[in-house]
């Protein structure tokens, strides 16, 4: 197991956001985490990312306990994420926008940039390198010195991926990377994700609504209902579980179908 | 080698400035007033770019500018004042050693204090930081006050006299320069790209691996010891401290620099102290004596007029070539 969340509880109040989350995933894998709106799965991304502090349980990456550290040890310890709202540097260009993900991984002190020394210029090339080759990646070396707030969405949700991983995590979190787009990007986006798991051999955590992509290219769910995992498994498995129809469509009332005061 | 090359490009703008500046000066094209303003200009410009590091970089809206620039000043001008009153002689002092190790200590105990009003003010966020800092501001005023309570040499609300008169086009110059290539220097590095990346988006940032309170904190203390030089430097260029110069209110005017010349822009924040400072004393030549203050309604209608044309600064984006980033074009 490279991620392993154990009896995660997570209150706000009187409402329990997490309510002893248990599961794992292990090296290499591509697990879609699905659910109602409300259900916790963002929050269940913002605890394992330390953006929340959990009340209880915990996470283990690699072995190595990882509750309750701020964001930054988490991404240095090999998570990275993209937001489900879009959180890129706005003004900043593309290519700044990735280098900044770059910054745990760049060696050199406030001393040789002060100075601009060897090491500074070095160091800066190799990121600028780096940097190109997510760009390319993801085919947006043309649009590098363009502001990220005018890119096209899908554009916007690309750089956001390639920004997450600059930053050279071992776990990919994606928190609904298909929201808003179109069939068709809808279909480049899986090969994306598979392409990216492969090349960097990652292990992808990702939170998703739209079930062709969920059902497409996970291959093991998780399911969450009011803050629990109600169910796990392979999607033939959860397609047919009757908990997680009833968590999304509601239990059938005493065998009435339809709406009564609409005769037909 | 390259650290050569590196002091040699420092040099020489500092070298072709100051030399022909005091050349104007000898041959009295500068009259010594135009010369004295010039070194404001200077000592402003350093100040305006550490509220620049601080606002326009990392997007912490301070509000307690003018107090670290009055903490410079005074720690500045008691330690050159004990000195020539400990050993008499002021030949060390004349040298320069003695007005050098002020300005650091100056800068310093600015950074320091900003370093520890920071630890608990830097977890606020936009506004919230701003009325912290102002709160810090007003009481830095009442010290400063009556801080002859304290040490007998500050002078408090009678101000501060007998300082020597140190600074001169060199010093002020040479300040500036190092000044903007310090800050040209961070902010095109991965240090300073943290800095923006926290203005931009905290939460981001944070999950970009920045540890987002430290450079918080980094920013904030440094913006605040370039407060600190500056306020060492007016201090030996007037001679005279008095409160009043380092009023909560004062911060403001640092501050209309800053944004008049553009968020997170050096070239608009140097253009604009420079502007500032001309302005000011260049509108008391050419007003009529009665109608002096007007223009404490002409700078602020200028500053609207700007903000509705170029509501970006004066220099929206762009740099000076000098002061753009060479390693990605």
């Amino acid at each position: 197991m490279i991620l392993e969340v154990r009896g995660l509880t997570l209150r706000f109040g009187g409402i329990r956001a997490l309510d002893g989350v248990d599961f794992g995933i292990g090296q290499g894998e591509l697990a879609g985490i699905i659910g109602p709106n409300g259900s916790g799965k963002t929050t269940l991304f913002n605890a394992i990312t330390g953006i929340y502090r959990p009340d209880r349980g915990s996470i283990e990456m690699s072995e190595e306990e990882i509750t309750g550290l701020p964001p930054h040890e988490i991404t240095r310890r090999g998570i990275a994420r993209t937001f489900q709202n879009i959180r890129l540097f706005r003004d900043l260009t593309v290519v700044d926008n990735v280098r900044i993900a770059h910054h745990p991984h760049v060696r050199y002190g406030p001393a040789d940039a002060l100075f601009r020394t060897g090491a500074f210029y070095r160091e800066e090339r190799r990121t600028r390198e780096q940097v190109e080759e997510y760009l390319t990646i993801f085919s947006l070396q043309d649009r590098r010195k363009e502001l990220a707030r005018n890119l096209p969405y899908g554009d916007q949700r690309k750089l956001e991926i390639a920004r997450a991983l600059a930053s050279c995590p071992r776990v990919l979190l994606l928190d609904e990377p298909a929201a808003g787009m179109n069939p068709s990007e809808v279909g480049t986006l899986m090969e994306f994700i598979l392409g990216i798991r492969k090349r960097f051999s990652l292990t992808v955590l990702l939170i998703e609504h739209q079930m062709r992509l969920v059902m497409g290219i996970c291959e093991r769910l998780i399911v969450m209902d009011f803050g629990q995992v109600i169910a796990r498994g392979l999607p033939a498995e959860i397609r047919k579980d009757p908990k997680v129809i009833e968590a999304y469509l509601g239990k059938p009332v005493g065998g009435v179908r339809g709406n009564k005061s609409c005769d037909r | 080698m390259n650290l050569l090359k590196n002091i040699a490009k420092a040099v020489l703008p500092f070298a072709v400035l100051s030399g022909l500046l005091l050349f104007l000066s000898a041959r009295e094209i500068l009259n010594p007033y135009w010369v004295q303003i010039l070194q404001l200009a200077c000592i402003v410009a350093v100040s305006a770019l550490g509220l620049n590091l601080i606002y326009g970089f990392t997007g912490l809206f301070s509000l307690g500018h003018a107090a670290f620039y009055g903490v410079g000043a005074y720690t500045a001008a008691l330690l050159t004042k004990l000195y020539v009153g400990a050993y008499g002689d002021e030949a060390l002092l004349a040298t320069g050693a003695v007005f050098l190790g002020s300005l650091f200590a100056g800068g310093f105990a600015a950074a320091l204090l900003a370093c520890l009003v920071g630890l608990p003010t830097l977890r606020l966020t936009s506004d919230y930081l701003g009325i912290a800092t102002l709160g810090f501001g007003v009481i830095m005023k009442v010290l400063f006050d009556n801080a002859d309570s304290i040490v007998p040499q500050l002078g408090g609300a009678r101000g501060m006299t007998g300082i020597a008169r140190m600074t001169g086009i060199p010093w002020a110059v040479a300040a500036l320069v190092a000044a903007v290539l310090v800050i040209r220097n961070l902010v095109h590095s991965t240090y300073g790209r943290a800095l923006v990346a926290i203005r931009e988006d905290e939460v981001a940032a944070a999950a970009m691996g920045v540890d987002t309170f430290r450079y918080k904190l980094i920013g904030f203390t440094a913006g605040c010891a370039f407060a600190g030089v500056a306020g060492g430097l007016y201090a030996h260029l007037y001679t005279f401290l008095h409160p009043s110069t380092f009023d909560f209110l004062k911060s403001f005017d640092v501050l209309m620099i800053v944004v008049l010349g553009g968020l997170g822009n050096i070239s608009g924040t140097l253009v604009a102290s420079f502007a500032w400072v001309f302005l000011l004393e260049g509108m008391r030549v050419a007003l009529p004596p009665e109608y002096i203050e007007f223009r404490w309604v002409l700078i602020p209608l200028l500053l609207i007029v700007t903000m509705l044309v170029r509501p970006r600064g004066l220099f929206g984006v762009r740099e000076f070539p000098f002061l753009r980033s060479k390693v990605y074009r």
